[in-house]
């Protein structure tokens, strides 16, 4: 073996990778938090929503559960501009991952709401609350306690799946490491570098996602020892 | 007008007739206690007077409004009438002061200041005036039954239902909410409650309500109910054959 390791290119490219870091976290942010609200208004159809609405919801979660993310994707950037609708790059691909975590995150959601003691839907009642007020004061919170891990992990399966937009030209991390390795031919070094990149995002998005959690649930543990 | 009137009340769970024909009138200012044995339906009463159930014959009127099975009605209806439950069913996210705070402000729309003045009120009346801050899960049973309570009474209702509210409790617990209960009925708060303590129902209530598989079998004074038993079931269920 007389590979001679060269980092060197990142003097020049570091400009780049910077670029595509943002665009991943760009998409990441908001795919997050568009598809975390998209998955709990899915939630809320399917675990307690009119019964016209459930099949409708019902549909686009399967259909996004057992199909690629790259297809969802490429449906969107070069399927939808047959029907007229165009989009650049990357509101294709916020597009995309709000979506496919909105199909996601319902499911775990909903395992969070299902999971809400019977109770507390008839102490909202009681109290004059409508359905609807009692799911947003009463249920959502301590339902999203519940599963909180699990819709974390969820998000940085989505923010490390975002990697595929760069298969239409949207200029994230992974599209920069193809990028620089095009033009140094140095795959080992980039794809090394990108790989050590996506290692720190994502342990970050988990620290930021804890952080989060501890703000909205005040109280830890409350949610499951509450009958 | 009686403040409380259930008239030929029926409820079925599949074939299963729970409760054949229910008529009782309250009077303001009444305390009432239902025993009988559990699956007479005392309970299934008491949830069908909040709407928790929906019935399926006879009428219910509280304070002349009927109970109809849509939004609004019930609104009205669960807006006149409070429900403490056995499990409590604080709000776990919520402090205590919070868990008073939050109907008033999302249904009745009162303005959080006013809201909290309230709560703090409420609060002081069942004796946790200090524990304003505290989360559900840092308060024994007992106190967090108190707060359910006050949760109830800042909704202003004119009657409490209380479904064993006192079930779920340390006996060394128990005390501390009936003698909150107490002092609402020596206020004049009228008070439906399904209980298993006997010696509350015949020292506090106005009557006592005994229901046997799906009927009020016996209806009376505390004193004559467990003092001269006509039934034979009454007489089993005190423990008197």
């Amino acid at each position: 073996m007389h590979y001679t390791f060269d980092f060197g290119w990142l003097l020049e490219y570091w400009p780049v990778l910077l670029k595509g870091i943002g665009i991943t976290v760009e998409l990441t942010l908001v795919g997050g938090v568009l598809g975390v609200s998209l998955g709990v208004a899915c939630a809320w159809a399917r675990a307690l929503g009119p019964g016209w609405l459930r099949p409708i919801v019902t549909a686009y979660v399967e259909m996004i559960r057992n199909t690629p993310f790259l297809i969802q994707l490429f449906f969107i950037f070069f399927g939808l501009p047959a029907l007229g609708i165009r989009m650049n790059e990357l509101e294709a691909a916020n597009l995309a991952m709000v979506i496919n975590l909105g199909a996601y995150g319902c499911e775990i959601i909903r395992a969070g709401i299902q999971a809400t003691p019977k109770g507390q839907f008839e102490a909202g009642a009681s109290l004059g609350m409508s359905r609807i007020q009692t799911f947003w004061h009463v249920i959502l919170i301590p339902a999203l306690q519940r599963i909180w891990p699990a819709l974390s992990s969820q998000i940085v399966i989505v923010m490390l799946g975002s990697a595929a937009v760069s298969q239409i030209a949207a200029e994230d991390l992974t599209f920069a490491a193809n990028f620089i390795q095009s033009r140094t031919f140095r795959a080992f070094e980039a794809y090394f570098v990108t790989t050590l990149i996506y290692l720190a995002l994502a342990v970050l998005l988990r620290q930021l996602l804890r952080g989060v959690g501890w703000t909205i649930f005040p109280r830890r543990g409350a949610a499951s020892r509450a009958r | 007008m009686s403040l409380i009137e259930i008239t030929e009340v029926k409820k079925r769970f599949g074939d299963n007739e729970v409760l054949k024909g229910i008529n009782i009138d309250v009077e303001p200012g009444e305390v009432i206690a239902i025993i009988g044995k559990s699956g007479s339906g005392k309970s299934t009463l008491l949830r069908c007077i909040n709407g928790l159930e929906t019935i399926d014959d006879g009428s219910i009127s509280v304070a002349g409004a009927q109970l109809l099975p849509d939004e609004i009605h019930l609104k009205a209806l669960r807006l006149k009438v409070g429900m403490i439950f056995q499990q409590f069913n604080l709000f776990p996210h919520l402090t205590a002061g919070r868990n008073v705070m939050l109907s008033q402000m999302v249904v009745k729309k009162t303005p959080r200041g006013e809201a909290e003045a309230m709560a703090k009120k409420m609060l002081e009346r069942v004796g946790l005036g200090h524990k304003f801050d505290a989360y559900p899960d840092e308060l024994s049973g007992g106190q967090q039954q108190r707060v359910a309570i006050a949760r109830a009474l800042a909704m202003q209702p004119i009657a409490l239902l209380c479904d064993e509210i006192t079930s779920a409790l340390d006996p060394e617990l128990v005390n501390e909410v009936l003698a909150v209960v107490k002092e609402l009925a020596s206020e004049g708060m009228t008070l439906l409650m399904v209980t298993h303590e006997m010696r509350f129902a015949r020292d506090v209530c106005s009557r006592v309500v005994f229901m046997h598989q799906g009927r009020v079998h016996e209806i009376g004074p505390p004193g004559e109910v467990f003092a001269e038993p006509r039934t034979p079931e009454l007489k089993q269920f005190l423990g008197m054959l």
